[in-house]
């Protein structure tokens, strides 16, 4: 894929030939008229995991890590089901979770391939060990 | 003892609001609070084992966030060996790009930040802002809501917005289970009004998250960060899971701005004895460092508790800098009311209007403030002809275009109507045609027709129950014949597949193009670059409904019958009892009426009978020479029997003049003819004929409308081009008798 981060933005008008919804339908077929056919499923209207990591890119080469970290954990969490995310971000409130809740919490983002944002949880649960910021046992 | 004037201003709508004196200890203090911290920064072996003032092991939830994942170290050690000043005149300094300030930024701890930004007085902020602000355009967002949740209001309303420019529109929800309702009503207003425009529904995490998902919102701002530990906890939230759901915003494809801003630890009650603007910085780079592209801060909701304090309105300013700096977006406040006085309000938004921001408020409410459900309306619907007026006066954009009334009813109507027939092919409870109308055309909610509420939050529960996306409204709208807002609204779910606008500082224009700070940066670097308001839409921006064309605001009055005759020559009189009436070139020609609108044969009679009720003569004669009121009525004098003139220009300002005094002396000036009345002009002629008799004369008694040449200054310059148009130099007086009804 010839992609240059620097060149390529914004995706949705200078490359929409690297970019399609996640059943596959290129951004470019995304029509009224598709829609009418009924060929536009509503769940599937969103970015992909790999549209995310794009982006990451871009902000990268624009100098902004800490974003293009967010955008990173983003395209992970993109295949990570709605309850799931939701439960997580509730663990990481404060002392709502134990060490090793937040550990099982990282074990399951990890089993949707969410590698590095388990990692970002882990170092949570590190900092409110010595914060006071978990639940009690 | 009381002085009356103090009385007076006692009761100024300024006297509402508490000032207070600085009070460290509960935060009460702007900036270089006495306690705050001196910059520090020590590393060992690429491990930050000292930050301002802590040791690593003290380190609290914040800091361990932004040593973490903020501070670049391989910056910091030469950023935080320069000099606090160096660093402040670095700022202002357009020899230094905003990209070398930026890079900076990433090596300075929070106490750095603050010191340096505390440095900067109010005109430095301001050159500071206008170079580090990361869009080179400033654009503005709208709030949109009202008491009723009314969805035909809601959608008129956004439509006006979108129309209007906003960039963005948020709302949010008297009851949380219209969310749904309130998102659809404003996904459909906005792209009525202008295709592209971002909408938000301010709403719970869970629920804000599951609009987000449907495709029905494009980007949030709920996400509040503090500055201190405790705040930050009581807040129910850490660094680590404000980011986290920042991600999870972004993976669902929206864009997300934190919210923090001066104010709140004070407010909150563990301010820690720090400045407001030390603890801002703290939030700020746990912003960065948490991935945000961007904030939304300038006290926003505690605005009036930083006002209370001395430098308030700076340290609000400085904030604004310190986040564009750390190259966030910004989104400067501007939103909640920050003082009854209209006054102190106004220059404290000067601030940001002047230099620009990505977002010059971060909810300009478009309806009036009593509709304003955030608690917003600092600057509201009745105001918006005074904000565009002063865009126009500075030729600065700050981010809201004029619109006729004509074409605002027309989008409010095609908004109400497409809402309409979305609730109906949703098969949700109908929009009546009167709630069409009503928001068409109304003032604010309390004109719209009261609705099923009950009804309404059930069909809200079940509408997200069935799934309904933003798809689905694309499709209810293309089915009714709305095939535009339905390809706009659609145009707007593609956006969230290319997830371009999750970048640094995004906006979408009508086309659907995004502009970010990615790829339509702030060059600014000193005069004739960067973003200037030139070109159409300068032309755009100075074009209010209600500008005239002063070429036709006089209108031609001198058609129609003649007024006066004009005669011979005048010659010097001999008649001791004669008064003469000078008038001026255009007078009862090219100009018939003087600016109180009074027709110009009524005056000359009028000043006539008052010489003659004097017991003197009158006779006319016009000055053509000149349109100058003192040469009119001193060339009068000059060929007076009596040596007296009362000389009169065609607006309607006199003069009774003598002819042994110098031209620019008189004997009684009349110039405040926007308040004279015909017998104003009769008083006038007696006096003139009383100087003329060598009687005892006071003056003619004058009011005073210190109002009137601010009304009528443009009115004035324009009938006294018409008078010097007149004017033919060197040529005689002339005399002239009224047409139809002579004089003498």
């Amino acid at each position: 894929m010839d992609f240059d981060p620097k060149r390529d933005y914004p995706l949705g008008t200078q490359r929409p030939d690297l970019v399609s919804t996640p059943n596959g339908m290129p951004l470019m077929d995304v029509t009224l008229d598709s829609l009418r056919a009924g060929r536009i499923d509503g769940q599937e209207i969103r970015a992909t995991p790999e549209t995310l990591l794009l982006q990451s890119q871009i902000a990268r080469a624009a100098g902004r890590e800490p974003l293009a970290a967010s955008l990173e954990r983003a395209a992970e969490l993109a295949a990570v089901p709605d309850d799931l995310l939701l439960a997580v971000y509730t663990a990481l409130r404060p002392r709502r979770a134990t060490a090793a809740e937040l550990e099982d919490w990282a074990t399951q983002l990890e089993s949707h391939g969410a590698d590095r944002t388990a990692g970002f949880v882990r170092e949570a649960a590190g900092v409110y060990a010595e914060r006071g910021l978990l639940a009690d046992a | 003892m009381r002085s009356r004037r103090f009385v007076s201003r006692e009761k100024r709508d300024l006297h509402r609001e508490t000032l207070v004196s600085p009070l460290p200890e509960l935060g009460l203090v702007a900036a270089d609070g006495p306690l705050d911290p001196t910059p520090e920064l020590v590393i060992d072996e690429g491990i930050v084992v000292r930050m301002d003032g802590r040791p690593a092991a003290d380190f609290d939830v914040i800091d361990r966030f932004v040593v973490a994942h903020g501070l670049d170290l391989e910056v910091a050690a030469g950023a935080m060996a320069l000099d606090d000043a160096e660093l402040a005149r670095m700022l202002v300094d357009i020899g230094v790009p905003r990209a070398e300030l930026v890079r900076l930024a990433r090596g300075l701890t929070p106490a750095k930040l603050a010191r340096v930004i505390g440095l900067l007085d109010p005109v430095e902020l301001m050159l500071a802002l206008k170079k580090l602000r990361a869009r080179r355009a400033p654009s503005n967002q709208a709030h949109v809501t009202n008491l009723k949740e009314s969805p035909a209001l809601l959608a008129a309303d956004a439509a006006e917005a979108g129309r209007r420019g906003f960039a963005e529109i948020e709302t949010t929800v008297g009851v949380a289970r219209y969310a749904p309702l309130n998102a659809i009503a404003l996904l459909v207003g906005s792209q009525t009004g202008r295709p592209g425009v971002m909408t938000q529904c301010a709403v719970e995490e869970r629920r804000n998250l599951e609009l987000a998902i449907r495709g029905l919102v494009t980007y949030a701002e709920t996400l509040s960060v503090y500055g201190t530990e405790p705040v930050f906890v009581d807040g129910d939230d850490t660094p680590w899971s404000k980011a986290f759901l920042g991600a999870a915003y972004a993976s669902r494809g929206v864009k997300v701005r934190f919210t923090s801003g001066t104010g709140s630890e004070a407010l909150m009650g563990y301010a820690q004895g720090l400045s407001m603007l030390y603890l801002e910085a703290r939030c700020l780079a746990a912003v960065r460092a948490a991935g945000s592209q961007g904030v939304q801060n300038g006290s926003i909701s505690c605005v009036a508790l930083v006002l209370s304090v001395p430098g308030g309105t700076r340290a609000i300013l400085g904030e604004n800098v310190l986040a564009a700096w750390l190259d966030l977006e910004v989104a400067s406040g501007n939103d909640a009311i920050a003082s009854h006085s209209e006054i102190r309000k106004t220059a404290k938004l000067m601030g940001q209007f002047l230099p620009g921001t990505d977002f010059v408020t971060s909810g300009y409410s478009v309806m009036p403030r009593r509709d304003n459900t955030f608690g917003g309306g600092n600057f509201d619907a009745d105001d918006l002809d005074e904000w565009l007026t002063v865009q126009r006066d500075w030729q600065v954009d700050a981010g809201i275009e004029p619109v006729s009334e004509e074409e605002v009813l027309r989008v409010r109507e095609r908004a109400a109507h497409a809402v309409q027939a979305v609730f109906q092919e949703l098969g949700l409870p109908p929009v009546s045609n009167g709630e069409v109308a009503a928001a068409t055309t109304g003032y604010d909610s309390s004109e719209m027709p009261d609705r099923d509420r009950a009804a309404d939050v059930e069909a809200a529960d079940e509408l997200l129950a069935r799934g309904v996306s933003g798809l689905d409204v694309a499709l209810a709208l293309d089915r009714r014949g709305f095939a535009e807002i339905a390809e706009a609204v659609l145009s707007m779910q593609r956006q969230r597949v290319s997830a371009d606008y999750l970048q640094t500082s995004s906006v979408i224009d009508a086309k659907g193009l995004v502009h970010s700070a990615v790829n339509d940066p702030n060059v600014y670097s000193g005069p004739g670059t960067g973003y200037r308001l030139e070109g159409e839409r300068w032309e755009l921006l100075q074009s209010l409904p209600n500008v005239v064309d002063p070429a036709e605001l006089l209108g031609n009055d001198s058609e129609g019958e003649a007024v006066v005759v004009e005669h011979e020559e005048a010659a010097k009189g001999d008649d001791p009892t004669e008064v003469v009436v000078a008038v001026g070139p255009a007078f009862a020609d090219a100009i018939r009426k003087t600016i109180n609108e009074l027709n110009h044969r009524d005056v000359l009679e009028s000043i006539c009978a008052g010489i003659r009720d004097g017991g003197a003569v009158p006779r006319v004669v016009r000055v053509r020479r000149v349109a100058d009121v003192a040469f009119i009525a001193h060339d009068g004098a000059r060929i007076s029997g009596s040596g007296i003139a009362l000389g009169i220009q065609s607006k309607g300002t006199a003069v009774i003049h003598r002819a042994d005094l110098e031209p620019l002396d008189n004997l009684e000036l009349f110039g405040m003819s926007p308040l004279y009345t015909l017998e104003s002009y009769r008083a006038m002629g007696r006096n003139a004929a009383g100087y003329a008799l060598g009687h005892r004369v006071g003056p003619v008694p004058t009011e005073l409308d210190n109002f009137a040449r601010a009304k009528l200054i443009v009115r004035t310059t324009l009938l006294h081009a018409r008078e010097t148009q007149a004017v033919q130099p060197g040529a005689a007086a002339v005399e002239l008798e009224l047409a139809a009804v002579p004089v003498a």
